[in-house]
């Protein structure tokens, strides 16, 4: 029996002016397909078959399924709200520090403790916040975006969580018994090695980061994969969405970047806790590896931050512009460029140690070369939003709002770039002012949008438009007003990682209105979370598409269901819900019997084979905790290690033990 | 949520934060001094059964990361170095082997700093401050392999060869005379 | 704690401007200035350039409501505008790369015609001054605080003997760091005879905040008579109190760790006190010098500078007294 057609529906019923009027009927489960070819029957969903596809792809209740879990959408909601409870704690403590500062030689906090909260805000806010929760939006939405019912590695995804979880509380909870880490995010030696960072505090830090890296290359592997061998039939490399090409980029170079931090943590380890030398110049070793090795994972990360809100308003944008994006070609090239130039910057943050001069020149002129890319990116944005007919909504209002900071930002990051100019502003707060309007312009605004745009996705409730432009402009003011003045706190003179400042020097105007816009920061968030509360109980129903976009995530139910699509989607454009509004051509075949996904070819996408896709296992959940025992034990005592192999060496095979396939009684094939 | 990964956690951080909590506090602030005070040397003295009372102050200091890291800045500043080398001995005894003529409690090792000893050893009463002298017995006594790891955390037990300045961890023994019990004196 | 800030609000006085690159009083921080301006002025025209079309496409076709999205799109024009686009700013960073290189080619241009040679070497949290030009009866030491002779430049090779410090005379020059196991070099012409402000610029761990150093640019006769007078070994003491004062430094834990020349005081590990009076501050710029700061400080150090190395040592309010009395007297 057919599905009969779905009529247009009114998107919201108020009336209110900003809203859209209408949506647009944007359903995918069509029972009459356009076929892409003649070979392509009409697929036809009986109720039978769709309710074997819910069995199939159903989870079991409770804690249970909880942990067993491998739909992408669960996790990545999990991720999304960990996350952000870390972004919340990691506020706080730039709430204690800001107020420890609002006075000169204040005494609210002792150094001790504001070292370790300074550590503990910046490791947070870099580790455990923001590259998780770009890539939890990125596992959310890429397999939607590119028509798969999962991601590459199902079980993988659900692995990396318990990790990324076991590192988070790993770091905080050695914070609270107070064995958290002071040295800074970066943990210079020898400040951070074994003869000036006493007891384990430091190792607690290292060893996070083995954490949150392990768990950030699982997820990396997952979208490259997932992106390169399993689009819809059709989705060629150049109809992507601009999203996925970017996590395509950021997963590469996630893959690339990270095994140097976890290599610079692990010979620190080793360094303090069995005695190697790496970082001893008494011995041969050298503080300068150490940096090399740290700033080589460390630029590369914050463009691993970046590209993603890079993504977010390169989705947004065109929804709101209602035409698609300016310069797809130049977009692409530049946010690949973005990625590969990335690599060859980090001595920037090295130009005070007293390297050769001439190799310094080469890293300014690679650091400025990045706005290149960049700008080319902002005029596209912009030349987007002009030639089209915007709709201010709360999405484009935050990639608006990202534009006016990350620029800045940008900017200030071509000053320091260059190398004499470093000299005077490196370690001041004109660096502190510099990366939050790249980190927080160029990733936390459109992180905020993202959540705006997509929360009618992820929950099937519209947000607040009023709350959500209180919220940004909130936010917008705050930001300014906290980390404008630190520019100029920079350049009179005021060093970081300073737990207190002489009175006289001029500073304290300035260090009193960023408190201030500290607390403005601090209001907008409560306004966001009880947005999102308010939201989730009572806000507007969401239809499949509210804000008429082009993708096809917006061809699913709001939330989607756990298989994502009833049929695999057919695309044959760029934006494949504008050209097909009634009726997006489908083709069937995957099985409804088992979880199947469908491979296809890395650059045309023609389909090449079906796989099976796992079915929900606990041994993810296991092979977490046993990795996590390992790695906390080892820090505790070396003999963990070789014990702690054992019960991983038994979660991991029986994770990987291979399934004989069988044959149905019918000896179809399986 | 994975309620038991959680109490694995705590558990385990519990377990280790039980000696941690103690090794990690870096106490800032000099607390007053408390004057000296007699020390013994050994547990028999006239007139007591009980062992004499060891001094209040002997565990703030032992085990603490942050004093054994004070103690061996100090130790290379007194030149403490000159005789003991790097715990070998020199001119004065080797503080990595067994033998504790005057007592290898902290107290002890601290009156052997605060008092000096026959044949050499000077004593630092009124030179090095107390806080100061408490810090360099808990680095001697990490490099007599009393405390579970070096003042640098760091573990030389996993060495093939014998660490050159610090004994291998051994077992608890007893560092003083103890009249067993039920014996008359 | 509060008593010491008060008084160093007074000593110190409206000290902005002692401590900034805006404000460049040597050579060095001269052509870092002007990469300053040059900066700042193209990226705020860049900026505006953003800002403006912007605010154009923002206020140009908005809409209240949702119109129906186009696919056909022609962008021709607007692709020609993002190559003009794009050939500005190449054009306006090969400027800001070119300006930037050549300041940088002229600041790291080794000269040998260096007038004064001295090593810095951080510790935590003090600094370490020593000048080294001429036979050992002309090198001496102090702590804190650096004087240089306007007009001639300076070299000053950095070290350190714990963990990474930088050393930051903002009006004099931009910052270099001090790292265990290598030996950096920086050179200073100052310009302008002042006094400025430096600050320790790499997380050093407790006291980082509180690591500052004084660095007095003045005329050559006076730069030659300081040195000549920090040549000299400590004023003898003038009085019984004076005396009492220094037979305590000797007696006590002092002793141990600081030096003074011509009393019998030979430590090494911390801040030499032979012309201790004649500094402008005590304990590393967190203190201004004078009486009541030198009793707060001797006190109690812990108050002032929780975790800095020197103790607590315990004396009876006479000695103290006299204490002060003799450190008062060794201009």
């Amino acid at each position: 029996m057919s599905r009969p057609p779905k009529k247009p529906t009114p998107g919201r019923k108020k009336p209110a002016a900003r809203k859209p009027a209408t949506a647009k009927a944007t359903s995918a489960e069509t029972d009459e397909a356009k076929t892409a070819s003649a070979a392509i029957a009409k697929p036809v969903l009986e109720p039978a078959a769709l309710e074997e596809l819910k069995e199939t792809w159903k989870d079991a209740p409770g804690l249970w399924g909880w942990l067993t879990t491998v739909d992408h959408k669960r996790i990545a909601r999990r991720y999304i709200v960990t996350a952000f409870i870390f972004f919340l704690l990691a506020g706080l403590a730039a709430v204690a520090m800001r107020l420890q500062l609002s006075r000169p030689e204040n005494d609210l906090i002792s150094p001790a403790r504001y070292n370790e909260i300074f550590t503990m805000h910046g490791t947070t806010m870099m580790f455990i916040f923001a590259v998780p929760i770009l890539e939890a939006v990125a596992i959310y939405l890429v397999p939607l975006m590119v028509g798969a019912r999962a991601l590459a590695f199902p079980r993988l995804n659900a692995f990396s969580y318990f990790v990324y979880l076991a590192g988070a509380l790993l770091l905080w909870v050695g914070f609270i018994l107070n064995i958290g880490p002071d040295v800074g995010w970066f943990a210079y030696t020898p400040l951070s090695g074994p003869e000036y960072s006493p007891g384990h505090r430091t190792d607690v830090w290292a060893q996070m980061i083995t954490f949150t890296e392990i768990a950030a290359l699982s997820v990396a592997v997952n979208i490259a994969c997932t992106i390169l061998r399993m689009r819809a039939p059709g989705m060629t490399l150049s109809r992507m969405p601009l999203f996925v090409w970017v996590h395509l980029v950021v997963s590469i170079m996630t893959i690339l970047a990270l095994p140097a931090v976890m290599l610079a943590s692990s010979l620190l380890m080793s360094d303090r806790l069995l005695g190697t030398h790496f970082y001893n110049a008494a011995e041969g070793g050298s503080h300068l590896l150490y940096q090399h090795l740290f700033w080589f994972f460390g630029h590369p990360e914050v463009y691993i931050i970046f590209l993603p809100g890079v993504a977010f308003v390169s989705m947004i944008v065109p929804t709101f512009a209602r035409r698609p994006i300016v310069g797809y070609i130049p977009m692409v090239l530049s946010q690949a460029a973005i990625g590969f130039l990335s690599f060859g910057l980090w001595v920037h943050h090295m130009f005070a140690t007293g390297l050769p001069r001439l190799g310094d020149s080469f890293y300014t002129a690679a650091s400025m070369a990045i706005a290149l890319p960049s700008g080319v990116q902002i005029f596209c944005w912009i030349a987007t939003i002009w030639s089209g007919r915007p709709v201010f909504r709360t999405p484009l209002l935050w990639a608006v709002g990202f534009v006016i900071t990350f620029v800045i930002g940008g900017l200030t990051g071509v000053m320091v770039a260059s190398v004499p100019l470093d000299l005077q502003l490196h370690d001041t707060y004109f660096v502190v002012a510099h990366f939050h309007y790249v980190l927080i312009g160029g990733a936390v605004f459109p992180l905020f949008g993202a959540f705006a745009y997509w929360f009618p996705k992820f929950t099937g409730r519209m947000l607040s438009e009023r709350l959500g432009a209180w919220q940004f402009w909130l936010f917008f003011i705050g930001f300014n007003v906290a980390f404008f003045p630190m520019h100029i706190l920079g350049l009179l003179g005021m060093p970081r990682r300073v737990y207190t400042y002489p009175s006289g020097m001029g500073w304290e105007p300035y260090n009193q209105i960023a408190t201030l816009g500290g607390v403005i920061l601090f209001l907008s968030i409560s306004l966001f979370i009880f947005n999102v509360f308010k939201s989730l109980s009572s806000g507007a129903k969401a239809d499949d598409n509210p804000w008429d976009a082009s993708t096809l995530e917006w061809s699913t139910p709001s939330p989607p269901p756990p298989y994502n699509f009833h049929h695999t989607p057919v695309v044959d454009s760029r934006e494949p819900l504008w050209e097909h509004r009634e009726d997006l051509p489908v083709m069937e075949g995957l099985a409804t019997k088992k979880r199947e996904v469908l491979v296809t070819s890395a650059s045309e996408a023609h389909p090449d084979n079906r796989q099976s896709s796992p079915d929900p296992s606990i041994w993810p959940f296991i092979s977490a905790l046993a990795v996590s025992g390992v790695l906390i034990g080892t820090i505790f005592s070396e003999w963990a290690f070789v014990w702690g192999l054992i019960p991983l060496t038994f979660a991991l095979s029986a994770w990987f033990w291979p399934k004989r396939p069988r044959a149905g009684k019918s000896g179809e094939p399986h | 949520m994975g309620g038991s990964a959680r109490t694995l956690l705590l558990s385990a951080l519990a377990a280790a934060s039980l000696g941690g909590c103690e090794r990690e506090t870096r106490p800032l602030v000099t607390p007053p001094e408390t004057g000296p005070q007699s020390i013994a040397l050994t547990d028999l003295y006239p007139g007591s059964p009980a062992p004499p009372p060891k001094d209040p102050r002997a565990d703030d200091y032992a085990g603490n990361a942050y004093h054994i890291t004070q103690g061996q800045t100090y130790y290379r500043w007194y030149n403490c170095n000159g005789c003991h080398a790097n715990g070998g001995g020199g001119m004065g005894p080797p503080l990595i082997d067994r033998e504790w003529r005057y007592g290898s409690s902290i107290d002890q090792i601290y009156a052997t700093i605060r008092d000096g000893r026959p044949n050499g050893m000077p004593g630092f009463e009124g030179k090095a401050t107390d806080q100061q002298m408490w810090q360099l017995a808990a680095y001697v006594r990490s490099l007599g392999g009393f405390t579970p790891q070096a003042s640098s955390a760091r573990r030389e037990a996993m060495r093939s060869t014998p660490p050159r300045n610090q004994a291998k961890p051994q077992e608890p023994r007893p560092e003083s005379f103890t009249i067993p019990q039920g014996v008359s004196r | 704690m509060k008593r010491a800030a008060l008084l160093m609000a007074l000593a110190l006085g409206a000290c902005s401007g002692m401590q900034t690159p805006l404000a460049p009083a040597a050579d060095q921080a001269e052509q870092i200035r002007s990469i300053w301006d040059v900066m700042l002025w193209v990226t705020s025209f860049f900026y505006l350039l953003v800002i403006g079309f912007l605010a154009w496409a923002v206020w140009r076709r908005r809409r209240k409501e949702t119109a129906p999205p186009r696919t056909q799109v022609h962008d021709q024009g607007l692709e020609r505008t993002l190559a003009i686009w794009a050939g500005m700013i190449v054009a306006g960073l090969t400027l800001l790369i070119s300006w930037s290189f050549l300041v940088d080619r002229s600041l790291a241009s080794t000269q040998d015609d260096q007038a004064l040679h001295i090593t810095v070497t951080g510790a935590q949290w003090w600094w370490r001054v020593e000048y080294t030009d001429g036979t050992p009866d002309k090198q001496f030491e102090t702590a804190n605080e650096i004087h240089l002779p306007v007009g001639e430049t300076a070299r000053i090779k950095l070290m350190t003997s714990d963990v990474i410090h930088s050393f930051w005379v903002p009006n004099l020059s931009g910052k270099m760091d001090m790292i265990p196991g290598r030996e950096n070099v920086i050179d200073i012409t100052p310009r302008k005879i002042g006094v400025y402000r430096g600050q320790c610029a790499e997380f050093c761990g407790f006291q980082h905040a509180h690591m500052a150093l004084t660095v007095v640019v003045e005329s050559r006769e006076d730069f030659n008579r300081w040195r000549n007078h920090q040549l000299t070994p400590a004023a003898p003491p003038a009085s019984p109190k004076h005396a009492l004062g220094k037979a305590v430094f000797k007696a006590k834990a002092c002793s141990l760790c600081h030096e003074i020349t011509g009393a019998d005081a030979g430590g090494r590990t911390a801040p030499n006190l032979t012309h201790l009076a004649s500094r402008r501050t005590i304990a590393a710029g967190t203190l201004p010098m004078n009486r009541g700061s030198l009793a707060g400080w001797i006190s109690d150090p812990q108050a002032i500078k929780p975790g800095a190395k020197m103790p607590n040592v315990p004396m009876s309010a006479a000695e103290s007294d006299a204490l002060v009395t003799y450190l008062e007297s060794l201009k």
